[in-house]
């Protein structure tokens, strides 16, 4: 019966002409600094995970970030775990992207076609960096309280434009609740959608062109 | 050449991959569900014995105001409420205590001595001593608390229950 209906729905979404495109393709010989993309992809979809459930119980106010927070690690059964999850799992996806940016320069992956995935890949390392930098922001203790009016400076002292550019990221001439509901804002729904959209592309150019193969002795 | 039942490198990474899949997936699942319903699997007693001094500082005959606070936490949130009534001790071992909100938009009422009765500032509603309706606009009764005596000590019970005449 299963059979039936997977055959009914294959015949209508095409799953395995999808599946034999995109995953089932042929691969230059294996090596695991390959696997790096694959590493950041499911990352990026474990932090959205634990991320929709942090909001369940989360509070982007002054007055209650602090306390829901110490609730979810506390009060809420499992609540430690999640939050564990996606506070280790951000410094892991840094380092991952990181070190899969890395691979790709050393084994000179960047080059022709592949010049626009390394563009995009660039500007998915600079959102996982932003996604680390409003993140750090939301628990509103004194160390992210402290690390914001920092960070913020650092961005105020640009010539020119500083001052302008450190109001935006601010929110206003303080660190305040508008800064913790911009930076929320931006965590939660700007950077994901926009790393969404990025990633998807980066897929699509890696199916487009498959993986470069590691050069050897006669290159 | 290879035997029937000898698994291919393929699938061997297939049925691992599927497994080790299976075994992440239920260990995040489960802690997941347990996170989302964890507060509809807690539930709040507010049954609380009140304690209110000495029941001989409580006069024969007349009732006597009494109110105490009760803080309720839901999360992160506290909040305390305000809540109050009357004793009114006919012997030592016959006490009667109301809640002084009054049954129809829960104002408090005050006793009015020279009238006798529970007044309700809110729309003129009027209690007898034993909380019964007298006038006015509400639908039954002052609600009446549980009361006990231990060592010469008067407790009411929290909540306070309606009470329903006959």
């Amino acid at each position: 019966m299963f059979k039936n209906i997977y055959a009914w729905l294959d015949e209508r979404l095409g799953f395995d002409d999808l599946y034999k495109g995109l995953l089932d393709r042929p691969e230059p010989h294996g090596n695991w600094w390959n696997t790096l993309g694959s590493a950041s992809l499911f990352l990026f979809i474990m932090q959205g995970a634990t991320g929709i459930f942090l909001t369940v119980y989360y509070t982007p106010s002054p007055d209650h970030a602090y306390d829901s927070i110490q609730y979810i690690m506390n009060g809420v059964a499992f609540g430690w775990l999640i939050r564990g999850i996606h506070h280790w799992g951000a410094s892991l996806m840094v380092l991952v992207v990181f070190i899969h940016m890395l691979r790709t320069f050393f084994s000179a992956s960047y080059k022709y076609p592949r010049e626009l995935t390394w563009i995009i890949g660039s500007f998915l390392f600079l959102l996982t960096l932003g996604m680390g930098f409003t993140g750090y922001l939301l628990p509103f203790n004194q160390r992210a309280y402290w690390a914001t009016v920092v960070a913020t400076n650092i961005g105020g002292v640009v010539p020119g434009v500083g001052p302008f550019i450190l109001r935006a990221l601010r929110g206003g001439a303080d660190v305040s609740a508008l800064t913790l509901s911009r930076f929320f804002s931006a965590h939660i729904w700007m950077l994901p959608a926009a790393l969404a959209a990025l990633i998807g592309v980066h897929l699509y150019l890696i199916m487009r062109h498959g993986e470069s193969a590691y050069p050897d002795a006669d290159d | 050449m290879a035997s029937s039942h000898r698994i291919s490198r393929r699938d061997f990474v297939k049925v691992t991959t599927v497994a080790l899949s299976t075994i992440m997936g239920a260990a995040m699942g489960i802690p997941v569900i347990g996170y989302l319903i964890d507060p509809a699997l807690k539930v709040q007693s507010s049954e609380a014995w009140i304690p209110l001094g000495p029941l001989e500082s409580y006069p024969i005959g007349t009732p006597k105001a009494f109110s105490f606070t009760r803080s309720n936490i839901n999360g992160w949130e506290k909040t305390v409420n305000s809540y109050g009534g009357f004793i009114l001790k006919k012997s030592d071992s016959d006490i009667l205590a109301l809640s002084n909100r009054c049954t129809h938009l829960s104002c408090s009422v005050n006793w009015d001595e020279g009238r006798e009765e529970y007044v309700c500032p809110c729309h003129d509603a009027q209690f007898g001593s034993e909380g019964e309706v007298n006038a006015g606009p509400p639908p039954h009764a002052l609600d009446r608390f549980e009361t006990k005596v231990e060592e010469g000590n008067l407790f009411v019970l929290f909540p306070a229950v309606p009470h329903h005449e006959g």
